[in-house]
């Protein structure tokens, strides 16, 4: 089997178009799961195939082909540029160039150990999951392995040559617990890093997967969580679904400018609030940040070739720039960041947030304990939805503890909080310094129409917000 | 396609080895996709997909491949060789697996439904001047899409569709939106046009100014397009008997006969109107009609033949998820001229958004209003309604506050591309329900 050599198939390409950019995609992925004991999956998958773009007339036109031959691909650019060119005549807007930069460059993400022994890591999970199933009020224990490898490799004809290679590992465990009709679940769903099989440390497995155990069990004899106003302390487990969803989809510039509102939807933010609106409190500083190394949507450069760098997003509460690429910043005139990605070879680029963090503060995590009379810290999300506008959202977290006069006094069960976006985000009282400050993600970010999921990034603090609207189960 | 698939199993099958038993599963599609915004073209483009998955199973052991097919017959079965190769080794490695299960027999099925689509050469000029006039933002998608499965044994099943789908949001000056989708599998201009036209229509009933409504409980009625949302949500931690055995479902107190829905509910598997295949990833054929909740009672859920092995219960060769494939949800007497009427006062709400569990094993749901939502009085609208966020369950929604349904199914098709674009969708009537909780 032959592999394609991109720069010779871009050579090969005849078409009359104003540029052409070849996006070669191979991506293997590795699942093995043990379900109470048992093997439940045990699956790789290999997607692979060539995103073939043109620009004709001011308008891109794209054919994403399985059929990796050098006749094929010449084909998929003639047909990229037929539709370009019949819809370039109803065009949202003229681009050049100037949108697909010249870039050459490698990245590679961080790893210790790349190869594995299937047997020694199917060992490991067989008695971790023996170890989320050591009560006897366990009745599903589900201990899982993920190993993601990604190489992607990007020619056009402005110059640009890059490949970028990625390796997602990562080991989620969850235990189900039930005492007669009462059943809670506690769960720790991969942290989502760019890692090696180093993130498999037997040490740090076990230890995970008996404080799950013990956490399931605790709920089950809980007391419901308690409905009222009070502070809400938020784990950064559970700050990763906050920034996401109250920040990041709002300020990616597409939706602003209304190319996701038949589907993910649209923002209450508006092109105008760049430099003015307050978004939350003084301290508030979000930062889009692909140079955290183990952060799991870190890059050189997005799916343009547009290099990436850190920006501020939000500075002391006020909003600064949008989540939008050069496409973005062209139709909208606004200052953006290097977002524009694609899930795979089969899927356009758009504007995405990537690795989207809320930089840390100054206070411990007991001086924000003491600093609550009364209220609630949350841990791991369970539930989440938020409206089209991205304004009002209720979020339901697995674990949480009350807080009273300073001090953490129980557990409760079932706890959720709603409230608006800019309102609770001006709540926000307390952020927790760098000895609180975790690093997450999620591989499941959906958007865009042919519909596409992609990994993300969120770093956060440990963070206190002021008399949120709290509430407990059915 | 279809001819390719059985090239590729032919040569693969031969490779078997006494103790092993090979299935195979097969999908792509040939789709053109053209994203609109504001009656403009955003991107426009073609996906050509395959893809090819093999499962092993030999010595009561189970592990699977899937890969993307090249299209060039030698390469990929090379490809194809290899992963058996990687499988083989890879399966040393694999415990047993107490409820492995091996595919039954069935009979061999093939269907194919023909479509009279779009070319994709010049389909923006027939989808775009009608647009004119009207901020339309939306996905048009078209094309052929095809699913096949075999196994070493003998069996082989194909089932392939060329479909449209227009799935679109028109948007006035206020923000308010109005949704739609026209969809199907044979073109028509004309009717096409005419399907923009009246949804145009329909836009005009946003212009009034909105109304923002007070968090409470209203009499509300739910157009099949929400209701469609709240069926799929059964999908997810619902009708799958693994969920429910395993303490992840909605429906286990309704099992436990803790709670009850309403006698005006029914839900059930329907696979004769063809849309979607019947055929499982273990070749496996549901029976055409399964009743899951029959007059508010749990009469079957969805069971895979692995779960039936490891929980003994009969299996209805449900897929592995259990999910919903081809639901239909019962009618009612309600007629849809008199909806309006039967409201007197309360809420009218076309779409749903971003539905979850806020308490699964409670059964509660939660999401946001959407689109074209109304607040009535005397029987008639008076204005859109400012969105708001609903948390109630599913044992109020179709249980004791579901006072009837509208007496017309409707097709919800399913318009998802995320692994690739879906086929068949919900069939559903609208609800209305003596109070529904609306809390932000």
């Amino acid at each position: 089997m032959n592999n394609i050599d991109l720069q010779k198939a871009l050579k090969k390409i005849g078409v009359s178009a104003d540029w052409i950019g070849l996006r070669e995609v191979q991506e293997t992925s590795t699942y093995r799961i043990i379900r109470d004991g048992n093997p439940e999956s045990n699956s790789i998958n290999l997607d692979y195939g060539i995103m073939v773009e043109v620009l004709v007339d001011g308008q891109f036109g794209y054919y994403g082909t399985h059929k990796l031959d050098y006749d094929s691909i010449m084909n998929a650019a003639q047909k990229a540029c037929d539709v370009a060119k019949n819809a370039s005549k109803y065009s949202i807007h003229s681009y050049t160039d100037s949108v697909r930069p010249k870039a050459v460059g490698k990245y590679d993400s961080p790893y210790e150990v790349k190869n594995y022994d299937l047997g020694q890591l199917t060992d490991l999970l067989l008695k971790s999951n023996k170890s989320l199933k050591s009560n006897d009020k366990i009745v599903t224990a589900t201990s899982m392995a993920r190993i993601v490898d990604m190489n992607m490799k990007y020619v056009c004809s402005n110059g640009s040559d890059l490949e970028q290679n990625f390796l997602y590992v990562g080991p989620g465990f969850r235990a189900i617990a039930q005492d007669g009709n009462i059943i809670q679940s506690r769960s720790y769903t991969d942290q989502c890093q760019q890692t090696g099989m180093e993130a498999f440390n037997e040490d740090f497995v076990m230890q995970k997967c008996e404080s799950i155990c013990k956490e399931a069990i605790e709920l089950l004899d809980a007391d419901e969580c308690p409905t009222e106003q009070m502070d809400l302390v938020l784990h950064s487990d559970q700050m990763l679904l906050q920034i996401h969803e109250s920040i990041g989809h709002a300020l990616e510039v597409d939706r602003i400018l209304g190319d996701e509102r038949n589907y993910a939807g649209w923002s209450f933010v508006n092109l105008e609030d760049f430099g003015k609106l307050r978004y939350g409190s003084d301290l508030m500083n979000i930062t889009f940040d692909p140079t955290i190394k183990e952060e799991f949507a870190s890059y050189g450069f997005d799916d343009t070739g547009n290099k990436a760098n850190k920006e501020f997003i939000i500075k002391e509460g006020i909003l600064q720039r949008g989540l939008g690429g050069l496409e973005s910043q062209e139709r909208a005139n606004i200052e953006g960041v290097a977002n524009v990605r694609a899930c795979s070879w089969n899927r356009a680029p758009i504007d995405r947030m990537a690795n989207l963090n809320l930089e840390p503060g100054d206070s411990s995590f007991d001086e924000m304990i003491s600093s609550v009379k009364k209220g609630i810290f949350m841990q791991t999300n369970r539930s989440w939805s938020i409206d089209d506008f991205r304004n009002k959202f209720q979020f339901g977290c697995e674990y949480a503890q009350l807080i009273e006069d300073g001090k953490i006094t129980k557990t409760v069960k079932n706890p959720n909080y709603r409230a608006i976006s800019t309102p609770f985000w001006n709540s926000l009282k307390k952020v927790g310094n760098m000895d609180t400050f975790g690093v997450y993600g999620t591989p499941y970010c959906g958007k865009g129409e042919p519909n596409q999921s992609v990994r993300v990034g969120h770093a956060a603090p440990i963070c206190v917000f002021n008399d949120i609207d709290i509430f407990g189960g059915a | 396609m279809n001819k390719y698939f059985s090239i590729l199993n032919n040569n693969l099958f031969s490779l078997a080895r006494k103790d092993e038993v090979l299935i195979t599963n097969f999908s792509g599609e040939s789709s053109q996709f053209i994203r609109f915004n504001n009656a403009k073209i955003r991107q426009t483009g073609i996906v050509d997909d395959i893809n090819f998955s093999i499962t092993l199973i030999s010595n009561n052991r189970k592990c699977s491949v899937s890969m993307t097919l090249k299209g060039l017959e030698l390469d990929d079965k090379m490809l194809i060789e290899s992963y058996l190769n990687k499988l083989r080794e890879d399966i040393k490695n694999i415990p047993e697996d107490p409820f492995v299960v091996l595919p039954n027999f069935t009979n061999s099925t093939n269907e194919k439904y023909k479509g009279d689509l779009l070319n994709f050469e010049n389909a923006a000029d027939h989808l775009t001047p009608v647009m004119k006039g009207v901020d339309l933002t939306g996905i048009w998608a078209s094309g052929k899409i095809f699913l096949g499965n075999a196994n070493s044994l003998g069996l082989e099943h194909w089932f392939e569709t060329e479909t449209f789908s227009l799935d679109y949001s028109l948007i006035n000056p206020s923000r308010k939106m109005v949704k739609a989708c026209y969809a199907g599998t044979n073109w028509d201009q004309g009717n096409y046009e005419k399907y923009i036209i009246d949804s145009k229509k329909k836009l005009q009933l946003m212009d009034k100014d909105p109304v923002s409504i007070k968090p409470g409980e209203y009499r509300t009625y739910i157009e099949p397009m929400g209701v469609s949302d709240l069926i799929d949500m059964f999908s997810w931690g619902g009708v799958s008997e693994a969920s429910i055995q395993q303490g992840d479902s909605s429906l286990i107190k309704l099992k436990n006969l803790e709670k009850k829905l309403s006698p005006c509910f029914s839900l059930m598997e329907d696979f004769s109107n063809g849309t979607v295949p019947r055929f499982n990833g273990m070749g496996e054929i549901a029976p055409e009609k399964l009743p899951l909740i029959v007059a508010g009672s749990l009469k079957n859920t969805l069971v895979s033949t692995r779960t039936e092995k490891e929980y003994n219960v009969k299996s209805n060769f449900a897929s592995s998820d259990e999910g919903l494939r081809s639901p239909i949800m019962s009618t009612g007497d309600l007629k849809e001229e008199e909806i309006l009427s039967k409201i007197d006062k309360g809420v009218y709400l076309s779409n749903l958004h971003y539905l979850n569990w806020s308490d699964k094993i409670g059964g509660r749901v939660t999401g946001m209003t959407r689109y074209a939502c109304f607040w009535v009085e005397n029987g008639e609208i008076v204005s859109p309604i400012e969105n708001m966020r609903f948390d109630d369950t599913i044992y109020n929604i179709f249980g004791n506050n579901l006072e009837d349904s509208t007496n017309q199914l409707h097709l919800i098709p399913n318009v998802g591309t995320y692994d690739g674009r879906n086929s068949g969708g919900i069939y559903c009537p609208g609800i209305m329900l003596s109070k529904f909780s609306l809390t932000l």
